[in-house]
C-alpha cells in the first residue's frame, strides 16, 4: 500500500510539491481572511471576490481537463465546453427540483418553466434528479457516456487534428441548438435558475459560498493530483507518445484508439465535475455554455499558461479570465481585441505557454550553450 | 346588438386578450385569473379599464361602456336615426353606446370606402368632434374632414374632443374594415379583404360580398370574391350548392380549401356531395404537397448556394495549405460590409438613377478587399505556424475576434441594411402562392458562376497549375522550382476574395452584421468535412446536399431539430468516410 501512496504522491519531487503548497495556501487564503477578519478591515477580501474567484477555480479544473487530452493526448477537442455544461446542467436539474413549492408557481413537483410552457408531468429524464447523489452520479455519467460514445466513433475511424476539432466543435454546437429549444424540457433560452438550496443550504449565504470554494478547491488539487499520477505512469507515457508520433506508438503494439478515448472520457467527466462545482456559484446555466466560442476559448486558457504541463493550464485560466474580468468592466471594446491578439501572440510567441516559457529560461540559464533538444522540434511539429 | 356576430367577437377577443398580454409582468400574468371575480370592484378605477375589456369581449357586459361615455362631451342627446353616410358618421359620436354600434354596423353595411380612414382613426383614439360639432380625423399633421376627406386648417387640440372607443367598438370596427376593404380603391387591397372572409360564413358578408361583386370590375378580384361566395355555399343546406362549390375548390391550390373541404368532410351527411369533396381534397392535397416539396428544394438549393459560396474559399486554403482558417467567416462579414459601403458610396455621390448598378461594381471591390486582407495575415500570421495546424487554427480564431470587435467598433453592433437593386427585387410567382425570387435565382447562379470560374482557374492557368502541385506534394513541387510560399500566399488571398463575394451575396438576402460570419462559419465547416478537402466537386455536392436535407427536414423536425440531425448525420458519416465525399488519394494526402 505504502508503496502505492508512494507512487501518487510521488514525494521525491520537491519542487512540485512547493508549488502545489504555496499554491493551496494561496488560495485558501482568501476564505479565510474573508471569514476570519472583520467587516472593517482593510485587507479583508470583499465577499463577492469569493464566488468569483471559485469561478475561477472551476475554470482552472476545465483547463486542467482539456490539457490532460489536448497537451498530453494530442487531441485538441473544442467541444470540451459541453462537457462543462453537461455537468452543470444535470447539477442545476437537482438544484431546481429542490426548489420545490418556493417557485413563484408554488408546483411541488414541476420547475417553474415547466408550469409556465403547460407541461402536465416531468419528463422522464428529470426523475431521480430530487437525490442529490442521483445527480452528483450523472454530473460524472453523462459527460463521460457522451465521451466514450463520441471518442469510440472519432477515434475508431481514426479522426485526427483539425478534424477532429472541428467535429467536436459540431458536437456542442448541435447541443447547444438543441438545448435552445423549450422542448427539449431543460429550460429553453434562459436554462436553469432561481436557485434556493443545495443539500439544505441556503445559496445566498456567505458560508455556502466560502464552502462552495473550498469544496473547487478540493476538487481542483484532486484532479490535478490524479492527472499527475497518470502523466507521469506508464499510461500517461504512451498518452505522450500518441501526442508526438501516433503511427509510431501504433506500431510498437498499443491501441493508440482505446489511449485516447481514456483520456478524453476522463477529461470530460473531470469537466464536468467542475461544471458542476460553477453552476451553484454563478446561480445559472443556460444553453450558451455550449456555444463554439466558449469552448474555443478554453483552448487559449491552456495555451496561454501552457500546455503539456500540469501548472500552466490553472495559471492561464487564472490570467486570462482575471483578464476578461478586469477588461470587459472597465473597457468592453478592448477585450475582443486583447483576447484575439492574445490568440495570435501567444501561438506566434509563446508555443508553450507561460509555463513552459519559464522553463526555457531556466534551461538556459543553466546550461547557456546547449542546443534544443531534437526532441522538442519533433514535438512542437506533431502538436 | 341582437345578432352576434361571431368573427368580429373572436376579434375583439383576440385585441382585448392581446392587451391583457401587453401587462408585461409574470405577476399580473398569474394573478389574471384573480382578476375576473375582482373586476367589478376596480370598474371604477380607470386605470383598470384594460383589464375589465378583457372581460367585455366575452362576457357582453354593457355596463364597462359605461364610463367610457362620461368622458365623451357628445352634443347629440336625442336619438339619431341612421339612414346614409352623414347621419351614421354623425352617430359615432353620440353618447349611447348602442348607436354608435349600429353606426359602425351602418357603415360596413353601406359599403363605403370612405368610412375606412373614419373608423381606422377611431379605433386608434384619433377621431375627434370641433366646438360646432362636426366630425375630424388626424390623418399624420393635419386634420381632415370625416364626411368630405377635406383637409380642415387652423385646428387646436384645444378645441377639440376625442370621440371615444371601448374596447368591444374596436373589435367591431376591425371587423368592419375588413369588409369595408371589399370597396378600397386599391385591387390588391379588394383581393386580400376577400380572401380573409373565405370560410367565415355570415349574411352580412354573403350580403357584403355580393354587393362587391357587381360593382368589382377587376378579373382577378371577381374570381376571389366568387370564392368566397363559394366558401359560404359549403355551409350551404342545398347539397346541389355544395356538390358546385367543391367543385369550384377542386382546382384549387391553396391549402385553405383543403382545410374547408376537411371541415366539410367531418360534418357532410349527403354521400354524393361527401365523395366529390374527398375526391377533390385528396388532389388538393396533392398538388399542395407537390408545390411544398418545390418550395421546399428552392429553398434547399438557395440554402446551398450559400452554403457553397461560404466553403469554396474555406475548402481551397485548406486543401492547399492544410489550414483551418476560422478567420473565413469574418471575410465573409468584411465582403458584405463592402457592399454595404459602396451602396453609401453611391447614395452619396453618384447619380440616383446608378443605384443599380453599385452591385456588380461591389463583387470585384469585395474580392480586392478581402483578398488584400487575406493576403496580409497569411503574409504576417499564419506563414509562421505552418506545420501546426491546431495552432493554425487558434490563431486565425483571434483574427477572427479581432475583426469582429473592429467592424463593431467602426461600424457599430446594430445591423446594416442593404437594398437589393430595383433588377433583383420581387420575383417570379409559380403556382399556388410559390415565388421565386429574383435575389436568391440570382445567387444561385453567381455561385455557379463563381465555382466555373474557380474550376477554370484551377485547371487551365499556371497559378492553379501550381496550386494543384503543391496540394498534391509540397516538397516535390519546391523542388521542381515552385515558389511554394507565393502560392501559398496567393492561395490564401483567393479564398479570402471568394468569402469577400460570398458576403456580398449574403448582404442581398438578409441584413449585415458584424456576426455574421459566424452564422454560417460552423456550416461551411461542414460542407467541408462532408464533401472532401479540397475538391470543389465534393463542396458543391456538399453544400447542395446540406442545403436540400436541411430545407426538406424542417417541415418534420422544426427549423432547430432538422439542423441538429444533420450536424448528427455528418458526425456519423465521417465516420464511415473520415476525409469526406471525394478524398483526396495517394499518399500525400496522408496528414
Amino acid at each position: 500500500m505504502s508503496s502505492l501512496a508512494h507512487r501518487v504522491l510521488m514525494p521525491d519531487d520537491r519542487r512540485f510539491w512547493i508549488i502545489f503548497i504555496l499554491f493551496g495556501i494561496l488560495v485558501m487564503l482568501l476564505p479565510v481572511l474573508n471569514q476570519a477578519l472583520p467587516e472593517s478591515s482593510s485587507i479583508r477580501p470583499p465577499n463577492w471576490m469569493v464566488p468569483l474567484c471559485g469561478k475561477y477555480l472551476c475554470y482552472a479544473m476545465l483547463a486542467l481537463a482539456l490539457d490532460l487530452v489536448w497537451g498530453f493526448c494530442g487531441v485538441l477537442s473544442l467541444g470540451h465546453g459541453a462537457f462543462f455544461a453537461l455537468g452543470g446542467y444535470a447539477l442545476g436539474m437537482y438544484l431546481m427540483r429542490s426548489i420545490g413549492t418556493r417557485g413563484v408557481y408554488g408546483n411541488p413537483i414541476l420547475p417553474d418553466f415547466m408550469v409556465f410552457l403547460a407541461y402536465k408531468q416531468l419528463p422522464w429524464y428529470w426523475h431521480g434528479f430530487n437525490h442529490f447523489w442521483f445527480a452528483a452520479l450523472m454530473v460524472v455519467l453523462v459527460p463521460g457516456l457522451l465521451a466514450l460514445v463520441f471518442g469510440y466513433f472519432a477515434f475508431r475511424s481514426r479522426i485526427t487534428g483539425v478534424y477532429l476539432s472541428i467535429i467536436t466543435q459540431a458536437m456542442t454546437y448541435a447541443l447547444l441548438l438543441a438545448f435552445f429549444r423549450n422542448d427539449m424540457g431543460m429550460g429553453g433560452n434562459n436554462g436553469l435558475t432561481d436557485f434556493k438550496d443545495m443539500l439544505g443550504y441556503n445559496l445566498q449565504a456567505e458560508s455556502t459560498k466560502v464552502g462552495l470554494y473550498v469544496a473547487s478547491a478540493i476538487a481542483l488539487a484532486l484532479s490535478l493530483l490524479l492527472c499527475r499520477f497518470i502523466v507521469s505512469s506508464k499510461l500517461g507515457r504512451v498518452m505522450q507518445g500518441v501526442r508526438d508520433a501516433e503511427a509510431r506508438v501504433r506500431f510498437l503494439g498499443y491501441s493508440s484508439t482505446n489511449v485516447k478515448l481514456f483520456a478524453f472520457v476522463l477529461s470530460a467527466m473531470l469537466a464536468g465535475i467542475a461544471g458542476a462545482l460553477y453552476v451553484p456559484q454563478v446561480g445559472i446555466i443556460n444553453p450558451s455554455e455550449f456555444s463554439p466560442a466558449n469552448s474555443i476559448e478554453i483552448a487559449i486558457w491552456v495555451a496561454v499558461g501552457g500546455r503539456g504541463t500540469l501548472i500552466g493550464p490553472i495559471l492561464g485560466a487564472w490570467v486570462v479570465n482575471y483578464a476578461k474580468t478586469y477588461l470587459t468592466g472597465a473597457a468592453p471594446e478592448i477585450w475582443l481585441f486583447f483576447l484575439g491578439g492574445l490568440f495570435i501572440l501567444v501561438t506566434l510567441l509563446l508555443p508553450k505557454g507561460i509555463v513552459g516559457a519559464i522553463r526555457q529560461l531556466r534551461r538556459r540559464a543553466r546550461a547557456p550553450a546547449e542546443p534544443s533538444p531534437t526532441a522538442e522540434q519533433a514535438e512542437e511539429r506533431h502538436a | 346588438m341582437k345578432r352576434i356576430d361571431f368573427s368580429r367577437l373572436v376579434a375583439a377577443g383576440l385585441l382585448a386578450f392581446s392587451l391583457a398580454w401587453a401587462v408585461p409582468t409574470f405577476h399580473a400574468w398569474a394573478d389574471d385569473s384573480d382578476n375576473s371575480d375582482a373586476t367589478s370592484q376596480s370598474d371604477s378605477d380607470k386605470s383598470d379599464s384594460d383589464k375589465s375589456d378583457t372581460d367585455s369581449g366575452d362576457a357582453f357586459s354593457q355596463g364597462s361602456s359605461s364610463k367610457d361615455e362620461d368622458k365623451g362631451a357628445g352634443a347629440n342627446a336625442a336619438p339619431v336615426a341612421i339612414t346614409d353616410f352623414a347621419s351614421a358618421v354623425k352617430a359615432l359620436n353620440a353618447d349611447d353606446g348602442d348607436v354608435k354600434s349600429k353606426a359602425v354596423e351602418f357603415l360596413g353595411k353601406a359599403g363605403d370606402a370612405r368610412a375606412i380612414p373614419v373608423l381606422k382613426a377611431m379605433s386608434a383614439d384619433g377621431l375627434f368632434s370641433t366646438k360646432d360639432g362636426a366630425l375630424v380625423y388626424a390623418d399624420r399633421d393635419f386634420y381632415r374632414d370625416a364626411l368630405t376627406g377635406k383637409e380642415v386648417p387652423g385646428l387646436k387640440v384645444g378645441d377639440l374632443s376625442e370621440v371615444s372607443a371601448n374596447n368591444r367598438l374596436r373589435g367591431a370596427i376591425q371587423g368592419v374594415i375588413g369588409q369595408l376593404g371589399l370597396f378600397a380603391p386599391d385591387a390588391s387591397t379588394r383581393r386580400q379583404a376577400a380572401a380573409a372572409i373565405v370560410g367565415q360564413p355570415t349574411p352580412e358578408g354573403e350580403a357584403m360580398l355580393r354587393q362587391a361583386l357587381e360593382k368589382e370590375t377587376d378579373p382577378a378580384t371577381k374570381t376571389a370574391i366568387a370564392d368566397a361566395l363559394a366558401s359560404f355555399d359549403l355551409a350551404d343546406p342545398d347539397p346541389d350548392k355544395r356538390t358546385a362549390a367543391v367543385a369550384r375548390f377542386a382546382d384549387s391550390n391553396d391549402p385553405n380549401a383543403a382545410g374547408m373541404l376537411k371541415r366539410l368532410l367531418d360534418s357532410e351527411k349527403d354521400p354524393k356531395v361527401k365523395a366529390a369533396a374527398e375526391k377533390a381534397y385528396s388532389s388538393i392535397r396533392f398538388r399542395v404537397g407537390l408545390i411544398g416539396i418545390g418550395v421546399d428544394l428552392f429553398e434547399g438549393l438557395s440554402l446551398g448556394s450559400i452554403l457553397l459560396l461560404a466553403a469554396i474559399g474555406l475548402s481551397v486554403t485548406f486543401g492547399v495549405m492544410g489550414v483551418i482558417n476560422m478567420a473565413h467567416g469574418e471575410m465573409i462579414m468584411l465582403g458584405a460590409y463592402t457592399a454595404f459601403v459602396t451602396q453609401q458610396v453611391f447614395a452619396a455621390w453618384l447619380p440616383y438613377g446608378m443605384m443599380d448598378y453599385y452591385l456588380p461594381v461591389a463583387v470585384p471591390v469585395a474580392f480586392l478587399v478581402t483578398a488584400a486582407i487575406g493576403m496580409a495575415l497569411e503574409r504576417t500570421v499564419i506563414r509562421f505556424l505552418y506545420g501546426r495546424p491546431l495552432e493554425t487554427l487558434l490563431s486565425t480564431w483571434g483574427i477572427s475576434l479581432i475583426l469582429q470587435q473592429a467592424v463593431r467598433s467602426i461600424f457599430g453592433p446594430d445591423n446594416q441594411a442593404v437594398a437589393n437593386p430595383s433588377w433583383m427585387s420581387g420575383g417570379v410567382d409559380l403556382a399556388g402562392g410559390f415565388t421565386l425570387t429574383w435575389n436568391r435565382l440570382v445567387i444561385i447562379f453567381f455561385c455557379l458562376a463563381v465555382l466555373g470560374a474557380l474550376a477554370a482557374v484551377l485547371r487551365y492557368s499556371a497559378f492553379g497549375l501550381h496550386m494543384r502541385a503543391v496540394s498534391q506534394n509540397r516538397p516535390m513541387a519546391a523542388a521542381m522550382g515552385i515558389r511554394t510560399g507565393r502560392v501559398d500566399a496567393m492561395t490564401f488571398a483567393v479564398g479570402s476574395g471568394i468569402a469577400g463575394t460570398a458576403g456580398v451575396a449574403l448582404s442581398q438576402i438578409g441584413n449585415v452584421s458584424p456576426n455574421l460570419g459566424q452564422i454560417y462559419i460552423v456550416d461551411s465547416f461542414m460542407v467541408v468535412v462532408f464533401g472532401g478537402v479540397g475538391s470543389l466537386w465534393g463542396t458543391l455536392l456538399g453544400a447542395g446536399t446540406l442545403g436540400i436535407v436541411n430545407k426538406l427536414l424542417e417541415p418534420f423536425a422544426g427549423a432547430i431539430m432538422g439542423k441538429v440531425l444533420v450536424l448528427v448525420f455528418i458526425i456519423l458519416f465521417i465516420q464511415r468516410r473520415p476525409r469526406g465525399l471525394f478524398a483526396l488519394k495517394g499518399r500525400s494526402a496522408e496528414g
